[in-house]
């Protein structure tokens, strides 16, 4: 079935296409930390240089309990259920952002517990279920 | 069934069928709006923004999927030079390309209601834009090439590097951490997403299917004739 014709067709055809996927696998590698859109409080823990005055992001879930508004200011702790983060916001939030929900808070870093934020998007998963069927699960929980 | 695509078979698909596929589409869609808009519940969190989903999702599906196609059907004209394989590929380009942009579109106008922000440079929709760009390239080349030999060997040069996308594209929100949240539905793990949501979704998907469908026969016979005349022009 195959000749020779078409079986060096396919072999040169494999081989820049694995030649491609090779450069865009070590591409995106190496951007790593510009194709991830956040970091998670557990990522910062751990991270050795941390950019303290570079823009970046954080994201994760509102603690419970932790929003504090004041006037325009507000702050509250993004967790990743292992580790913590204290933010400060001053602004509108999105109508999405509430305790329990996901989140990503664009900013700076003060230090390793304490970050400024001046945006704040909501950040929703991925089930998909009637209101009805949510309060009835959490009843039985 | 190949032979199906045979062109005498094909321009023998008799105005008929296509009639009838656009009935069938017709009629699924409006089921599908029916559905998605009035008797779906809405979300327990988005409330009614979620019923977007019901257009963006199977737009992204689809795009993916001709995508898909035309990047096995380039690797197959460049090993094998079946002669309807490049008109095949060129015909389903352009309704591909028209569901990439609803789907970038849609998504979009989700976005700003539940993210908060029309658009973000994370993983996923970067890539869905990258995938737009190859597909425009890809429709700019048959456009834009007379040869029909060098359209047909740089398209597929195209479609067939923006295959490596496709994956990207799909696992961009496992691998990475991006705002695009992960997939409800998956061929590994139960679907996240309520039976009542999910029905409005697959009968959207299966009529969007369908006039997928009705473009590409459309078009493709017009490609053939095209194709047999310029045959006939040339063997004078």
């Amino acid at each position: 079935m195959f000749n020779r014709r078409v079986k060096s067709r396919i072999f040169f055809l494999f081989f820049f296409f694995f030649i491609a996927v090779l450069i865009i696998f070590f591409t995106l590698k190496s951007l790593e930390d510009n194709v991830v859109y956040f970091f998670s409080p557990t990522e910062i823990n751990n991270k050795f240089e941390i950019p303290f005055n570079k823009k970046i992001r954080i994201g994760g879930l509102v603690k419970e309990g932790s929003i504090n508004r004041e006037e325009n200011k507000m702050n509250f702790i993004i967790t990743d259920l292992k580790n913590e983060i204290i933010v400060f916001y001053e602004g509108l939030v999105p109508n999405l952002f509430s305790e329990g929900k996901g989140i990503v808070a664009e900013g700076r870093l003060n230090d390793k517990k304490y970050f400024i934020a001046d945006k704040i998007l909501a950040k929703h998963d991925e089930n998909y279920m009637p209101p009805e069927v949510s309060e009835a699960l959490e009843k039985s929980n | 069934m190949f032979k199906n695509f045979f062109p005498n078979k094909i321009l023998s698909i008799n105005n008929q069928f296509i009639n009838g596929l656009i009935v069938f589409m017709i009629f699924i869609i409006l089921l599908g709006l029916a559905y998605s808009l009035f008797i779906s519940p809405k979300d327990y969190v988005q409330g009614d923004s979620v019923r977007i989903m019901y257009v963006h999702v199977p737009s992204s599906f689809i795009s993916l999927g001709i995508f898909a196609l035309i990047g096995t059907g380039s690797i197959f004209n460049l090993i094998f030079k079946i002669k309807f394989m490049p008109l095949i590929t060129k015909s389903l380009a352009p309704i591909g390309t028209i569901f990439t942009l609803i789907s970038i579109v849609t998504g979009s106008l989700w976005g700003k209601p539940t993210w908060g922000i029309w658009w973000v440079w994370d993983a996923r929709l970067t890539s869905m834009l990258i995938l737009l760009f190859f597909y425009l390239a890809y429709v700019c080349t048959w456009k834009f090439i007379i040869n029909f030999e060098k359209a047909n060997k740089i398209s597929s040069i195209i479609a067939i590097v923006g295959l490596i996308n496709l994956p990207i594209i799909k696992y961009s929100v496992d691998w990475w951490n991006t705002l695009h949240q992960p997939s409800s539905i998956t061929l590994t793990s139960a679907p996240t997403i309520h039976h009542a949501m999910l029905i409005p979704l697959i009968i959207m998907l299966t009529g969007m299917i369908a006039y997928s469908l009705i473009i590409f026969l459309m078009k493709y016979k017009t490609e053939l004739i095209k194709f047999k005349l310029n045959k006939n022009k040339n063997n004078r």
